[in-house]
């Protein structure tokens, strides 16, 4: 016996030209969990956005329960039933749990605030859907699993009975997704209706019971999860046959790079405990974990952004510890910063001025700086890397997330790097974009290049790397081969349990 | 109604934005000197010829244009670099009184072709330490530095008045407190004799142009603008954040500091805390009015020079109070930020 | 150092020590309360100046006492929504716009003042609050000599308590805080957080107008240009220094008007050799020096200065 909680009809979306969304209907029974399927820019988020209030849509309704949602109010949403878990959360780390979940949920004009009662309800809750918090821990000081219990409780305190998250596993370990989908899986049994937004296919199936798929902003397709495959979710995702390039079988040449004992400390914070690797000529090195873990940290050592407080960097057996950005560029080390519109390019300035930054020294004659050669050199990274939507002397800002990265592959890969240090190299692209920037790293380890790949995707590092370690905590496990591990395995080096697959470690390299 | 970012600004309007902003400053000062029971626009033609009706008036507004360059170029520097610094008052008042001193007290001898120069370095130098503390405070234990330099201004002003007092204090002066004034070798020559019209301008429009050149065409401007444009992408190109800051603070605090020695080298020969007429604070009005650029400073100091002078001959033949070119300057920047707001975004409904 | 044990067990430096304290105290909670909500208001000296000048004047002009606070506080309130305006509706840089607002209210003051009240050889004259004698505290030896001040500076003290009770026990205040934090937060649970902003900066800018209100009305009785003197720019050192917590705000502006108090009274013995302009910098050094202190130590309000824009992150 089915029950219809919510129905979207017909809703349409655009900003300028850009179309978010187009004619998208789709309906949720009661107990029911779907799946919103689709790439980087489908408009799942538009969607989603538009059902909790965020964004007015330019056409179409939305009702739940049977009733008119009014459209643009996000207090209307919540009274509705809706609960929004977003992926960037929205949470204040200097206040507490029950701060953080009591805010907005009284009248503003109460003389006080009623904090037992509100405790008593967070506990219930907590007790119910098996949703260990603490309600007096201030959120800042909470790991990144629990900020989304108490974001996922955020919603049931306003006695949501449509819960929608957003890409909830970006930040999760595969064993904790695991155990979050149990826990929705258990709550759509207990009667919430529940809308997940993904573009992982394994987890869309294994949880859904419906899936739609959305593409340039339109459902292409509807399937129950149990009638499909992989295969086809993928081809309607990204709308043709897209394969992503494998690494073909090498032989790595000499040890380039090696790290002995680096210890990275910032603010009585260790960031990096003792970590040992060492990179190979014609060899990717994939470091897998879950961000917050020191990957960051990681890549600035090696960028010659922070100087280790312990230990050495050898390059090509010379010392290397604690160069300078600069040091670094010029000893042929190329990097691919993780937040590419953040670190990676300054959007105000020209695509030239971009290019060039990095090297500025080698473009400065008597404290000038030589435009015309640094034109050149942009102009030759737009032709060879095909980055397309601007000149030389246009505005960075003003391309697309895909063409930027191939700017920023362009700018390292051109000059031949000995070494590459790619940050989550293809987070954010579409498919497309991605199988391009993978092609890239692949070439350049065909020519010889040492890459260090610091990635969240494991598919990403089972495709390109040769060696696979992963960081937990600022420590890095012993390295494993990709044939010879399984996802389930890498999931457990992610959760930091690798004593004991350290011996087949051993033989395996 | 909400606001959506334009793609392109277009050059066009970036350039009529100031001259709307100053329209409507315009437009609003009006009001109040109808408050005043004058007549609008009679009090706007004062205005104009009091700044320009005479060879006399003319020389003045120019005269006081010299400084608001330069600390109007001081604030341009360093908001560009995203290092706000309010303390063009404070640097101002140093420059100053370290140019009378060194004159008054060790170089007085000196010629002037060699004095001159000299006291234009010394100011600058004073100017400058006095932004490098709260410039060192920001990198060192990551204090705001809005506050610090506006905090600074006070104190800078108290140690010179200190100085006057004291150490310094002109005994000729009948007990003023003024400072020994600067060797008659030291004082500025005058662009257009028996006037007050005194080199300083040129000094002033050279300093815009050379600033647009460092900023335009050097690896240094490069540098700077992309650290105050998005400091952790600059860090991670490779940019020296702090080395960068340090340049910037040198020159901002140095023209600031250079405005002061001008002042006392070119008009009054002597300082007192009565020197400067919120110089420095008007530099930043200068600045945003220009849209920060260097040669747009030019601009906007002349326009607001010619407010400071022709409202004071203004106010002296109708009754308005001077202070209409405070409110006037004060409200063009208002009118200027919110302009600036909308050569950048347009309104949706 | 016996002169300064005289000082120090003076009746009259403690109670100046609360008499000078009370603008500050009112322009830091304002300042506070601005900055909880994300917005910083540089605006505060030249709206300390207007309420100084306005207050007076409404005074002067035959309005009660209590009157003319409350006409400073509703100027403040224009101000307030001026810069909200600037800084919350078209998100412009809230240091810019708030010089901005400073310049514009002390030289609209200043300019207003000329205009309204005719230039005499001494500035004109009112009669300012007067000090209050609480029976029973006021016949104890020092103490009563202490706590012998004008209602104003019971009103801001009062004041320093409920905004520490609103902010921390209420759910406006949560959602005040919750918009200083993270406005996309506040907007997700359904509070508008333009609208918190606005609310915060308006209410801010009152109680800064009520501090320079102050000056004129209980602690001086004429309006001087440039009588604020650079307070409001202490007071934003001290909501630092209190980590925006008012009841450290309190403290804040106690433990600075002690100081204050103090070197003035020094002044007096030691003024002889040493120059006066020492003493008067101590306050601006000081606030320099609490802000080096506390500035690694505090939580600063993470959307402090960040605009807020719909659907923007």
């Amino acid at each position: 016996m089915s029950e219809t909680v919510l129905d979207i009809s017909a809703v349409s979306k655009r900003f300028g030209p850009v179309i978010a969304n187009e004619n998208v209907s789709l309906s949720l029974q009661r107990g029911e969990v779907i799946a919103l399927l689709g790439e980087n820019g489908a408009g799942k988020t538009t969607l989603m956005s538009i059902l909790f209030g965020h964004y007015t849509a330019d056409s179409g309704h939305v009702t739940v329960m049977g009733r008119l949602l009014p459209p643009g109010r996000p207090r209307a949403a919540i009274r509705a039933g809706i609960g929004m878990v977003h992926q960037h959360f929205s949470l204040a780390p200097n206040l507490s749990v029950l701060e953080n979940v009591m805010t907005g949920t009284e009248s503003l004009w109460r003389p006080w605030s009623d904090k037992a009662r509100g405790r008593a309800k967070l506990l219930a809750l907590s007790v119910k859907f098996g949703l260990k918090v603490d309600p007096d821990a201030r959120l800042g000081d909470l790991s990144v699993g629990e900020r989304q219990r108490v974001e996922i409780l955020k919603a049931l305190y306003n006695d949501a009975k449509i819960l929608v998250l957003d890409e909830p596993t970006a930040v999760l370990t595969n064993i904790e997704a695991e155990q979050m989908f149990a826990t929705l899986k258990d709550m759509a049994r207990q009667g919430l209706s529940i809308i997940f937004i993904s573009h992982k296919l394994d987890e869309v199936i294994s949880t859904a019971d419906r899936v739609i798929v959305l593409r340039g902003g339109r459902v292409v397709a509807e399937r129950r999860a149990m009638e499909t495959t992989k295969a086809e979710l993928a081809g309607l995702m990204v709308g043709r046959e897209v394969t992503r390039p494998q690494r073909e079988a090498a032989t790595p040449g000499a040890v380039v790079l090696q790290a002995r004992s680096v210890t990275l400390r910032e603010g009585g914070v260790e960031r990096l405990k003792a970590v040992d690797f060492h990179l190979r000529a014609g060899e990717v090195l994939g470091i897998i974990g879950v961000s917050g873990n020191g990957q960051a940290a990681l890549a600035r050592v090696l960028g010659g952004q922070a100087e280790p407080s312990d230990g050495q960097i050898t390059l090509f057996g010379q010392d290397f510890t604690g160069k300078d950005v600069r040091g670094v560029v010029a000893a042929g080390i190329g990097r691919i910063p993780e937040d590419r519109n953040h670190d990676g390019v300054i959007s105000e300035m020209t695509i030239w001025e971009n290019a060039i930054l990095e090297r500025l020294p080698d473009y400065t004659r008597r404290g000038l700086v030589d435009r015309k050669a640094g034109m050149d050199f942009a102009a030759r990274i737009i032709e060879k890397f095909d980055v397309r939507g601007g000149t030389p002397s246009s505005r960075i800002g003003r391309l697309s997330g895909g063409n930027v990265q191939k700017l920023i592959l362009g700018r390292n890969l051109i000059a031949h790097p000995k070494i590459l240090i790619a940050a989550q190299p293809a987070r954010g692209l579409d498919e497309g974009a991605v199988a391009a920037v993978h092609e890239r790293i692949l070439e350049a380890r065909r020519a010889g290049t040492a890459v260090l790949l610091i990635s969240e995707d494991l598919d990403e590092v089972m495709a390109l790397a040769d060696r696979i370690q992963a960081i937990v905590g600022g420590r890095l496990s012993p390295p494993v081969r990709p044939e010879a591990a399984d996802a389930r395995q890498l999931g457990l080096m992610m959760a930091g349990e690798w004593a004991m697959e350290s011996q087949e470690a051993d033989h395996a390299v | 109604m909400r606001f959506e970012r334009r793609e392109q600004v277009s050059p066009i309007l970036a350039l009529v934005t100031p001259l709307i902003a100053v329209a409507v400053a315009l437009l609003l000062a009006g009001v109040l000197i109808a408050l005043a029971g004058a007549p609008v626009f009679e009090a706007y033609g004062r205005i104009l010829t009091g700044a320009f009706g005479s060879r006399l008036a003319a020389t003045e507004t120019l005269a006081r244009a010299a400084p608001l360059i330069l600390t109007g170029l001081a604030a341009a520097v360093a908001f560009r670099a995203r290092l706000w610094n309010i303390g063009a008052e404070g640097q101002l008042y140093l420059g100053a009184i370290a140019a009378a001193a060194a004159s008054a007290l060790l170089f007085g001898n000196l010629p002037g072709l060699i004095q001159i120069p000299l006291l234009f370095v010394i100011g600058a130098v004073a100017g400058m330490i006095l932004l490098l503390i709260p410039l060192w405070l920001r990198l060192k234990f990551q204090v705001d530095e809005v506050v610090t330099t506006l905090l600074l201004n006070f104190v800078a002003l108290l140690f010179v008045s200190m100085l006057i007092d004291t150490v310094l204090k002109d005994p000729m002066a009948f007990g003023w407190p003024q400072s020994l004034p600067v060797s008659p070798e030291a004082e500025l020559p005058k662009i257009i004799p028996r006037s007050r019209l005194h080199i300083g301008l040129g000094v002033a429009v050279v300093l815009a142009f050379v600033v647009y050149f460092i900023q335009t065409r050097t690896a240094f401007g490069l540098q700077s603008r992309a650290a105050g444009l998005n400091p952790s992408g600059a860090a991670f190109a490779g940019v020296p954040l702090g080395r960068t800051l340090v340049l910037v603070a040198m020159m901002s605090g140095g023209l600031a500091g250079l405005a002061g020695a001008v002042e006392v080298m070119g008009v009054t020969s002597y300082v007192t805390t009565e020197l400067s007429p919120g110089y420095g604070y008007s530099g930043i009005v200068v600045a945003m009015l220009a849209g920060l650029s260097p040669l747009g400073v030019v601009l906007a100091a002349l326009f607001t020079a010619t407010m400071f002078v022709g409202a004071d001959a203004m106010s002296r033949s109708m009754g308005v109070p001077s202070y209409i070119a405070d409110v006037t300057v004060a409200l063009s920047l208002l009118s200027m930020l919110v302009a600036i707001f909308f050569t950048q975004y347009r309104i949706r409904k | 150092m016996s002169d300064i044990i005289d000082i120090l067990t003076s009746a009259g430096l403690w109670a100046a020590v609360l008499r000078i304290a009370t603008p500050l105290i009112l322009g830091t909670l304002g300042a506070l309360l601005c900055e909880r909500a994300g917005v910083l208001n540089l605006g505060i000296e030249g709206v300390m100046t207007f309420g100084a000048m306005i207050g007076w004047f409404a005074v002067w002009n035959g309005a009660d006492l209590w009157t003319g606070l409350l006409i400073a506080a509703l100027s403040g309130m224009l101000f307030g929504l001026l810069h909200s305006g600037l800084t919350v509706t078209l998100g412009l840089s809230q240091h810019v716009s708030g010089l901005g607002v400073t310049l514009f209210a002390s030289s609209f003051s200043y300019y207003l003042f000329r205009l309204l009240v005719p230039v005499e050889g001494t500035p004109p004259k009112i009669i300012p609050f007067q000090p209050i004698r609480i029976p029973g505290l006021a016949d104890l030896p020092f103490l009563g000599e202490v706590f012998t001040q004008t209602a104003p500076t019971w009103v801001a003290i009062g004041l320093a308590l409920l905004l520490a009770f609103v902010l921390f026990r209420t759910p406006l205040g949560l959602a005040i805080r919750m918009t200083g934090e993270n406005p996309h937060a506040a907007e997700a649970q359904g509070i508008n957080p333009m609208l918190v902003r606005y609310g915060a900066v308006i209410f801010g800018s009152a109680l800064m107008a009520m501090g320079g209100a102050f000056l004129t009305l209980s602690a001086f009785d004429s309006f001087i240009p440039t009588m604020v003197q650079g307070r409001g720019w202490i007071c934003i050192a001290l909501v630092v220094f209190a980590s925006w917590r008012p009841g450290r705000a309190l403290a804040g502006a106690l433990l600075f008007a002690f100081f204050d108090a103090f070197q003035l009274r020094l002044q007096n013995v030691i003024g002889g050799v040493v120059p006066y302009q020492i003493f008067l910098m101590a306050p601006f050094l000081l606030s320099i020096l609490a802000l080096v202190v506390m500035a690694r130590r505090t939580r600063v309000p993470q959307a402090l200065m960040q605009p807020y824009r719909r659907g923007e992150r």
